[in-house]
């Protein structure tokens, strides 16, 4: 089914290096990604993992020592990868692919007035006048949520609460009507209750201004909110990738296995969290086989000799480990997460510690 | 359940505590209203809330950090707010240490492990000599699961989760009956914090520390606490036994709490619904709340309407779950 849909954005073996004093260390290695129209894809991993480095080469803004050494991501039928400048960026960062940002006060200047800071990207991009310009801006703050947008069109960035400043940097993000928005762990610095409010924002912007959307986050529950499909990524790569569905309950990947297990709701209390030993590899050293083999207890031998390919499970998903090549031994996953779903459903039931009515 | 909780030692009991700010202009910034209850020794007891609301502000009073603007409170039967001496504040600074939400943050990043660790021993001279301070030292590392040699290092030649670790075991090394965590792995990533959640869990047992734990995540607090209070701008709306609140939570703002937890399931999170808190549903009549005692140990702020209302929703919810799983 995926094969029918327009992709709108390829990125195709993108390697990231970053130099760092006399070293280079290699944040992304190889990664591919076809990105259809009007889906939200989630990419989910660990800090360190590269998954805000990988969409920052969508958009250029990749820290100065940092450079897509291999690779292409093709877009409009342009390598976003051969871009330089500024200008060369132009039309596309924050016009046809914009980003949300982890802190909402960070993302806005704290000594200009809301209002400005809104406008000043509809003239700049649109090209319209100051007038029509505010009238969009207060358009746009309605629509995002803000109560007495005309009011508040002047007021700061401190006068706002957390959750209100993130509405205006979707607001912001959405001023040019982008065709992707790529969500960098958008509500990670939200309170729950607010958290729920920006997804289902965002989610309702979707279905009106139909944008693809790129979710970058560390949070499962979320994942499974927004999510049509899922990439997970561990140490610069992704390692398995499928529909929402296939990787909460089909999943494959050792690493995956170890995410779901680590979960907080499946703890049990009295009793120990999973959690996965060691550290993430270093990424300045080069990485042989498998990057998760060490931390792994399913690791087979040649996970530690030669990197696994990607192994199909259906049409939509593919997982990167050896354990999906025929001569490997046959290994279950874990116990705790073999009945996710009769478990998550249990506790939203009536009776279960997450039902509410 | 109540009268094994009657049976039970107070460590800390907060009593009609409000804690209020300056704000320059006549009027202050209530932060805390009304604070009411005690924590039982050897317990974990969770506050949970929303940024703003306030439950940073309590876990800093009882550290004497904030000043308390009326009520008291007691510390091993004790007072340790306003006024007190010298000695009984040192008393309190050991035996009530405090894990912060960032351990980058929370460290010195100019001295090394061994001395971050090291600082309270100092200013409470706790050692005989240097021997002593460093095998007290190499324990509370080891206690923590870091090694001896970790000790010359500095904080940033760490992981999240190692810093945290030191933040511990710093806390630890006063050897404490009572720890307040603030939020202490809402900074970390998800693999490290079970591993964070658990050795809270093991020194709690060994030691037989009781803990303050403050966060605003419902599904992390449902796997460590005992009993929780929930707290919404300043006024704790619902205290109850850990099992009972998430069985039987009855205050529309846990309910809204408890409907915003995402859950890691694409088929569930569907259909589930979140619940907007709104308190102009509550009752209006003007009529003054109070923590009332809807079951033993279940407490929620309401009026006497809210109360009669909540009661009935408790009967029709034991009833109905007794049918199920009988």
């Amino acid at each position: 089914m995926a094969e029918n849909r327009n992709v709108i954005l390829s990125a195709k073996d993108v390697e990231v290096k970053f130099r760092v004093r006399d070293n280079y260390l290699t944040a992304i290695r190889n990664v591919s990604l076809d990105l259809f129209e009007g889906e939200t894809f989630a990419i989910v991993g660990e800090s360190g993992s590269g998954k805000s480095v990988f969409t920052k080469t969508f958009t250029g803004m990749l820290e100065s020592n940092g450079v897509v050494s291999n690779g292409s991501v093709m877009f409009h039928g342009k390598d976003l990868t051969k871009l330089k400048t500024d200008k060369d960026w132009e039309g596309i960062r924050g016009a046809k692919i914009s980003t949300i940002f982890q802190d909402p006060m960070t993302s806005l200047n704290p000594i200009r007035t809301i209002g400005s800071q809104i406008t000043e990207v509809i003239e700049k991009h649109q090209g319209v006048s100051k007038t029509e310009a505010k009238a969009q801006a207060i358009e746009l703050m309605e629509r995002v949520g803000i109560q007495n947008a005309a009011d508040r069109f002047d007021e700061y960035p401190f006068q706002y609460s957390g959750g209100m400043r993130q509405r205006i940097v979707i607001a912001i993000a959405l001023s040019c009507h982008p065709e992707i928005l790529i969500c960098d762990e958008p509500t990670t610095a939200l309170d729950v209750t607010i958290q729920a409010q920006i997804i289902g924002l965002i989610r309702d912007l979707q279905k009106e201004l139909k944008f693809t959307t790129l979710y970058i986050t560390h949070d499962l529950g979320v994942v499974a909110n927004v999510a049509n499909r899922v990439g997970v990524m561990y140490g610069g790569q992704i390692i398995e990738y499928g529909t929402v569905e296939e990787v909460f309950f089909d999943s494959r990947h050792p690493y995956t296995w170890a995410l779901l297990s680590s979960l907080p709701q499946l703890g049990v209390k009295g009793q120990d969290l999973y959690y996965i030993t060691g550290t993430p590899p270093s990424l300045y050293n080069e990485i042989k086989g498998d990057a998760f083999a060490p931390r792994n207890e399913h690791a087979l031998k040649i996970d530690f000799e030669q990197e696994p390919p990607f192994f199909k499970v259906s049409d939509t998903h593919y997982a990167k480990t050896w354990l999906l090549d025929p001569r490997a031994p046959k290994l279950e996953k874990p116990e705790i997460i073999r009945d996710l779903h009769e478990k998550i459903k249990m506790m939203t039931d009536k009776g279960g510690a997450f039902h509410v009515e | 359940m109540s009268n094994e909780n009657t049976d039970r030692e107070v460590i800390l009991s907060i009593r009609h505590v409000d804690i209020s700010f300056d704000t320059g202009h006549k009027k202050k910034f209530v932060a805390v209203k009304d604070a009411n209850f005690d924590i039982y020794k050897g317990e974990t007891f969770a506050l949970v809330g929303e940024s703003g609301s306030g439950k940073t502000t309590l876990g800093r009073a009882i550290l004497r950090i904030n000043p308390c603007s009326a009520g008291e409170i007691l510390f091993e039967g004790k007072r340790i707010s306003g006024k007190i001496s010298r000695e009984e504040d040192r008393n309190v600074v050991r035996n009530i240490q405090m894990i912060f939400q960032d351990p980058a943050a929370s460290l010195n990043e100019r001295a090394t492990i061994e001395y971050c660790v090291s600082e309270g021993l100092y200013n409470f001279h706790l050692y005989k000599d240097e021997e002593e301070r460093i095998a007290k030292v190499d324990k509370a590392l080891e206690d923590v699961g870091l090694l001896p040699e970790h000790k010359s290092r500095y904080p940033h030649e760490f992981s999240g989760g190692q810093r945290q670790r030191v933040g511990i075991a710093r806390a630890m090394i006063m050897d404490p009956k009572f720890i307040v965590a603030d939020e202490p792995i809402s900074a970390l990533d998800v693999s490290i914090r079970a591993q964070v959640l658990n050795l809270m869990n093991k020194l709690k047992a060994e030691k037989n520390l009781t803990y303050l734990f403050i966060a605003h995540d419902l599904s992390v607090v449902r796997f460590i606490a005992d009993r929780i209070a929930v707290i919404h701008l300043g006024e704790i709306v619902e205290i109850a036994d850990s099992e009972a609140l998430f069985k039987y939570p009855l205050h529309p703002y846990t309910i809204s709490l408890l409907s915003a937890v995402p859950m890691p399931d694409p088929i569930v999170e569907r259909t589930r619904r979140h619940i907007v808190y709104d308190p102009s549903k509550l009752d209006q009549s003007g009529e003054k709340r109070e923590m009332r005692e809807i079951r033993p140990g279940h407490f929620v702020f309401c009026t006497n309407k809210e109360f009669a209302e909540y009661r009935e929703k408790i009967d029709q919810m034991e009833r109905e779950l007794g049918q199920s799983n009988p």
